[in-house]
């Protein structure tokens, strides 16, 4: 069977995915106008933030390779002939099908404004677009985008990454006419405002003419103007359906491809799906309703008989920064329906129920500010779920002690909670039964959350729910000491400025603490107060390695790792390295992060050797410590060919900036000089990868047992900004973490994941960042080298002994050669 | 036989004392002492005196610093595994010292080797 698709957007991918997986021997060919395959468009002002193409790619090369897929780029499908069932493109003559998939999508609308085909006038809609619109940015001050609607709005915020002065001017009385109310509307411009771009209601736009103090000037229907050096045109979507018409296909009235419930148009042999499909009367501006089109596509055509049945066009989104959505039917157009509304002004909140006359059930609602309840929501309102008591307490603030109204229990096992990788309730509760107790775990084992990650909340308190069910009982109480999470008791030592743990057990806990609460309580308070961590009142709280700033070895030895900021060292010092090494037998080893390692120390040879260390211009490493090891780095400009920063200055001064900041885990870093990313800094903690312009910012990696790419929080940062994006990542990772918590796993456990890591560090969203930044810099002025300091505290380096009523060594402590160097033996 | 100052053990440490040939970790609770032997049988290594003390449901322990099993002060127990037992050693405070009678008298299994 011969299948030809036009188009190879985001629902024609998902088309072959589907087809291949079901037709192993279908010829399939997909013509596509745009120079690289399908990508993800809803994610396409990511671009401007750091997103490359490659990242936005939703086909992946293997696919083609691995399927019998031919993928035509660059070549418009230019007729079709449904007699002779061919399809003549730009390079291909005369191509054969069985079955034809219209899968062409929609262009955007321009309104005929006179003047709206001069220079500097975009649509947004391909990464070509994205391109020159940001080459045009780099020339202008002033961006505007005409239509405040979803995507208006989405590009309004790409014009703002890209550093302009933006307007947005929509027709209508208000932003987003479709999804929101006037109230919803009102505070939704407001915020919008808040950060910095102006919204402009009710402008009619007549025509763009030149301009005196910027490129143009667009002139409105009432005669006013806004001068402007870019213009974008986001006034909606209209279906692509000229191929369609000119076959004599039947299309609507307002365009569109009529399909029935099969997906199938007036001709039998051709198939129309996503955004140019016209289901009764309708068309899908979403890409979920396009996924299902593709999915009933394709197995109609291996001889299915499934249904397109419709779509809900709820959306949760954020735009410039805000938080909103809009669930089913949210302007109450259903007869008799009532509405029940709260708004919150101090804190920007509005949120709207709709119910049925008889208030049984839910029927649409509106939220900006806090969608925290969409997942909710949704649910209620698309299974249908009897409505609580007071429906109103599930928009209600909840107070302390009190559930909300909106019961996990009465959402059938049926419902899907994650929409983009299609996961039930259902399935997440037999997740659950097989083990699962994390949001992390979940996401591992069923994708669910993966995507856009809005049904992390939901996902997260039915495994809770299902957890209690099953008489698990979930605390992440630290031990039996302290009856509260790590970052419960962070709180309480700072805001109580406690600082002994003596005052915190007696404060929060019971009885005497133990290896896990002690030196839990230990970082948290050397992370707050920074004080040295062996004074005689934090000593007996810490693991055998903080106490003698060592690394304890299988036979009871130690190792020593003085730090190497960058990895860069003088000839000299690593000649004191090896004479140091040398002269108490020591066994030595390059580690994977750039520095030296000394093993087989005695503990009371320890505090001789760092005497020699130090004399030498050594410091401490903390490695031994739940602290910043170090920040790997690669040549970078100075030597390197292609290095574009220089990124071992920058490895230096990160290292020197965060050396002895304790956290819940160890924290490694590094700093590559240009994208070949030789220091591997996608593996680390956090990771500084140069750009031409400034620098990528990495968080959250982790080699070792469970490795994960570190994911982008923010590009192109001058060094000054850089410094306080990793300053408020750090501390915002130190303030919520769980004890023994590596960066990877703790974003993989927050809900929100890096979106709210990025509000968090990158837009002050919770307002902490002058906070946040105070903490760290605090950290840096009280920064001593404990080494230096044990040493010239006459208390504690007498611990140094093995015994403490003999001058002896441990005699059970022996040594075979090995390749030259001692083992133990 | 007195084996060090009391004040040479930090509050809720231990230290290690050797008494006729043998490792004794002694540990400071409450102003009084605790010892056990400093052998740790699972990592094979003398380091027990070097672990964090504490109380699991009541009873005094220290983790070993190696893989952090407990052991108790008092009986040398090991909680995670009830069949393996470090011996304990009579330890006393009187005036500023700790002082011990011949170890290995009172309790556990066989001592091991140093």
């Amino acid at each position: 069977m011969k299948v030809v698709v036009i188009g190879n957007g985001m629902v024609g991918q998902r088309f072959l995915e589907h087809l291949a997986k079901r037709a192993q021997d279908a010829e399939i060919t997909v013509f596509c106008e745009e120079p690289r395959p399908a990508y993800d468009r809803v994610q396409l002002t990511s671009y401007f933030s750091g997103k490359t193409a490659d990242d936005l790619s939703l086909a992946p090369k293997k696919f083609f390779q691995d399927s019998k897929v031919t993928l035509r780029l660059n070549d418009a499908v230019l007729s079709i002939d449904p007699q002779k069932k061919i399809v003549r493109s730009a390079r291909y003559k005369d191509v054969p099908y069985d079955k034809l998939v219209l899968a062409t999508g929609s262009y955007p609308f321009v309104p005929p404004v006179l003047g709206n085909d001069r220079r500097d006038c975009f649509v947004y809609r391909t990464i070509e677009d994205l391109e020159v619109i940001s080459a045009t940015a780099r020339r202008s001050k002033v961006g505007v985008v005409i239509g405040g609607g979803l995507l208006g709005l989405e590009a309004a915020k790409a014009l703002q990454d890209l550093g302009l002065e933006t307007h947005v001017i929509e027709f209508a009385a208000r932003l987003m006419a479709v999804q929101l109310d006037d109230s919803a509307g009102r505070l939704l411009k407001r915020k919008i405002e808040a950060l910095g771009a102006k919204v402009h209601l009710q402008k009619a736009t007549k025509e763009i003419t030149d301009g005196t103090e910027r490129r143009h000037r667009l002139v409105y229907v009432d005669g006013t103007y806004l001068e402007t050096d870019l213009v974008l045109f986001s006034a909606g979507i209209r279906p692509r359906d000229e191929l369609a018409r000119a076959a004599g296909l039947a299309v609507g009235e307002r365009g569109g491809v009529q399909i029935d419930s099969r997906c199938r148009t007036s001709n039998p042999d051709i198939y129309a799906i996503g955004e140019c499909a016209l289901w009764q009367g309708r068309t899908f501006g979403l890409v979920a309703p396009g996924y299902q089109m593709a999915e009933v596509t394709a197995r109609n055509i291996i001889g299915e008989e499934v249904q397109f049945l419709g779509a809900d066009m709820s959306t949760k989104l954020k735009l410039m920064g805000v938080d909103v959505a809009s669930i089913g039917d949210a302007h109450g157009a259903t007869p008799d329906a009532l509405n029940y509304l709260f708004t919150d002004e101090a804190a920007g909140v509005y949120k709207k129920l709709v119910v049925s006359a008889d208030r049984k059930y839910a029927l649409g609602a509106i939220l900006v500010g806090d969608t925290s309840d969409y997942g909710a929501l949704l649910q209620l309102t698309l299974n249908g779920g009897p409505l609580p008591e007071h429906p109103e307490d599930l928009i209600l603030p909840m107070r302390a002690g009190k559930a909300k109204g909106f019961g996990l229990d009465s959402l059938p096992d049926a419902a899907l909670v994650c929409s983009c990788n299609s996961v039930s309730k259902g399935a997440i509760c037999d997740a659950v039964k097989a083990g699962v107790t994390t949001l992390g775990a979940l996401k591992k084992t069923t994708q669910c959350a993966t995507s856009c990650g809005g049904c992390g909340p939901l996902a997260k308190s039915i495994i809770d729910a299902q957890l209690k069910k099953q008489g698990v009982t979930v605390t992440n109480h630290l031990c039996e000491h302290f009856q509260y999470t790590r970052q419960e008791l962070f709180h309480l030592v700072k805001v109580g400025r406690v600082k002994t743990f003596d005052e915190v057990l007696a404060a929060h806990g019971r009885g005497r603490g133990c290896d896990i609460c002690k030196p839990a309580v230990a970082s948290i308070l050397a992370s707050c107060w920074n004080e040295m961590i062996l004074q005689p009142k934090h000593a007996p709280l810490q693991d055998t390695n903080d106490y003698f700033l060592a690394n304890l070895q299988k036979n009871g030895t130690y190792s020593i790792v003085p730090r190497v900021p960058g990895g860069e060292i003088m000839p000299e010092k690593l000649i004191a390295l090896g004479a140091v090494a040398k002269k108490y037998g020591l066994y030595t080893k390059v580690t994977g992060a750039q520095r030296i390692d000394l093993f087989g120390a005695r503990v009371e040879q320890l505090p001789l050797i760092w005497q020699d260390l130090i004399a030498a211009g050594f410091e401490s490493g903390h490695a031994y410590g739940k602290a910043l090891r170090t920040v790997k780095s690669c040549v970078g400009n100075t030597w390197c060919r292609y290095g574009v920063q220089d990124s071992v200055t920058m490895a230096i001064d990160i290292e020197n900036r965060y050396r002895g900041l304790r956290a819940p885990h160890k924290i490694k870093m590094a700093v590559s000089g240009c994208t070949r990313e030789c220091a591997e800094a996608q593996s680390k903690d956090v990771g500084v990868i140069a750009t031409e312009k400034g620098w990528n910012l990495y968080v959250c990696g982790n080699g070792g047992m469970k490795p994960r790419h570190a994911d982008i929080l923010a590009s192109d940062l001058d060094d000054q900004r850089l410094i306080r994006c990793i300053d408020r990542f750090l501390m915002f990772y130190i303030r919520t973490a769980d004890r023994l918590q590596r960066t990877s796993t703790w974003l993989d456990n927050l809900e929100g994941g890096i979106d709210y890591v990025r509000q968090v560090v990158c837009q002050d969203s919770l307002g902490i960042g002058a906070e946040l930044e105070a903490d760290m810099q605090r950290h840096v002025e009280t920064y001593e080298c404990e080494w230096k300091r044990a040493l010239e505290t006459p208390e504690i380096r007498q611990r140094f002994r093995h015994f403490v009523n003999s001058d002896e060594p441990d005699p059970a402590i022996q040594f075979v050669p090995q390749r030259g160097q001692p083992i133990p033996a | 036989m007195k084996l060090c100052p009391l004040d040479a053990i930090l509050p809720d440490t231990g230290v290690c004392a050797l008494v006729n040939g043998r490792q004794i970790a002694i540990f400071r609770v409450n102003d009084r002492v605790y010892a056990i032997d400093n052998f740790d049988p699972f990592s094979k290594a003398n380091v027990l005196s070097r672990g964090i003390v504490g109380d699991l449901k009541g009873e005094l322990v220290v983790a070993s610093p190696v893989y952090k099993q407990h052991f108790s002060l008092t009986t040398g127990r090991c909680v995670e595994d009830p069949d393996v037992r470090v011996a304990v050693h009579p330890v006393s405070v009187e005036g500023a010292y700790v002082l011990t009678a011949l170890p290995g008298s009172h309790c556990g299994s066989e001592p091991p080797a140093p």
